[in-house]
């Protein structure tokens, strides 16, 4: 027998499981009717699932893009004081950020098309909902027709396969929706440790050699001119002033007093 | 005949097109048990391109079994087997 005869067989079994069938084809109706809108109501509540879980991807994908701009900037920022050494740490670390961010979009891609085909079946769900209450409805009026029974029994597999059909991609979504969660609470937890260093947590080093790289000139021209001022030397006085300049980004950090001599000698 | 490609709907079929399913069926099967995942791919939408074409798609809101149920479009070998449940894939 080809793929195709037993696949249809096994799906139809399954899907008529989701029914059991009542001996009074009314009740049957009835029931089927009631078990056709738990699950629609099912499958908004599935819907909304994969929503939650694609908004949760696209949260951490701007997280991530933020850290890799910041570790971008302060590459940039390690080259101009030529350390090379940070500003490759910094870039290493956007590299892994990237490719993090590669499989996000993956992710991300695959869980919409999978909230467009459950919106999809939703849509043929509820139509199918409504059609077959107003043929409930008319059946239960004359089921006692001959030929009832056998529309009845028509009606309710062509219901129980559209549930069957819909709970298979329920399931589907569902299992991709706790894998992807899997991942993301990973790449939380990567994200927290450090490991993969977002960007408040991870650069602090970082961050804190790059200050180091412009405090040092500071403190280097501190010393010279303290250095000056012993030995008396007016061109010591001169050069300070140059590299003041250089040094007035961490000047803020450094204490002020170190210009007040600099005023007097100057006057 | 009515054929069913899950996820997607269901579709009316014209007579005598159901030699053409068969033949398909044949290459799908083929690939199933060969386990070849790119080969199964191309022979699932070869079938159901072939559905779709040839069939007319019933509305949403008609209801009625199928004569015949296919596997979605990105079903993987993996899926289709798990429908089969423990029947395995040997002939029957």
């Amino acid at each position: 027998m080809g793929l195709m005869q037993r696949f249809s067989t096994l799906f139809k079994a399954k899907a008529s499981k989701t029914l059991d069938k009542y001996e009074d084809p009314r009740e049957t109706l009835d029931y089927s009717y009631e078990r056709t809108l738990e699950m629609l109501q099912k499958m908004r509540r599935a819907v909304a699932d994969v929503a939650t879980s694609r908004k949760r991807i696209e949260l951490q994908a701007q997280q991530l893009q933020r850290s890799a701009a910041k570790l971008e900037g302060q590459a940039t920022q390690a080259i101009s004081q030529n350390r090379e050494d940070l500003a490759r740490e910094a870039l290493t670390r956007r590299q892994a950020i990237a490719t993090q961010l590669t499989d996000l979009q993956a992710q991300h891609d695959q869980l919409k098309a999978e909230e467009a085909r459950m919106v999809e079946a939703s849509r043929r769900l509820q139509a199918k909902v409504d059609s077959f209450r107003i043929r409930k409805e008319t059946m239960k009026a004359n089921y006692t027709a001959a030929e009832a029974q056998t529309k009845v029994n028509e009606a309710i597999s062509g219901i129980g396969e559209e549930m069957g059909d819909v709970g298979l991609a329920m399931q589907r979504a569902e299992d991709k929706v706790a894998q992807m969660q899997a991942r993301s609470g990973a790449l939380d937890e990567l994200m927290a440790s450090g490991a993969l260093d977002d960007a408040s947590m991870s650069s602090d080093r970082l961050q804190a050699e790059l200050d180091r790289g412009f405090a040092e000139p500071a403190v280097e021209a501190e010393l010279a001119r303290l250095k000056g001022e012993i030995t008396g030397g007016s061109t010591t006085a001169k050069q300070l002033g140059a590299s003041g300049e250089a040094a007035a980004e961490p000047a803020a950090e450094t204490p002020a007093p170190a210009q007040a001599p600099v005023e007097e000698e100057r006057r | 005949m009515i054929v069913r490609i899950s996820g997607e709907g269901q579709f009316e079929m014209p007579d005598g097109h159901l030699e053409e399913l068969n033949r398909l069926d044949g290459d799908l099967t083929k690939a199933v048990d060969a386990g070849d995942e790119a080969q199964f791919k191309a022979a699932l939408e070869t079938l159901l391109a072939s559905v779709r074409t040839a069939g007319e798609e019933l509305p949403a809101d008609w209801i009625g079994p199928s004569d015949l149920v296919l596997p979605s479009p990105d079903a993987t070998i993996h899926e289709v087997r798990e429908v089969l449940g423990d029947e395995g894939l040997i002939p029957g």
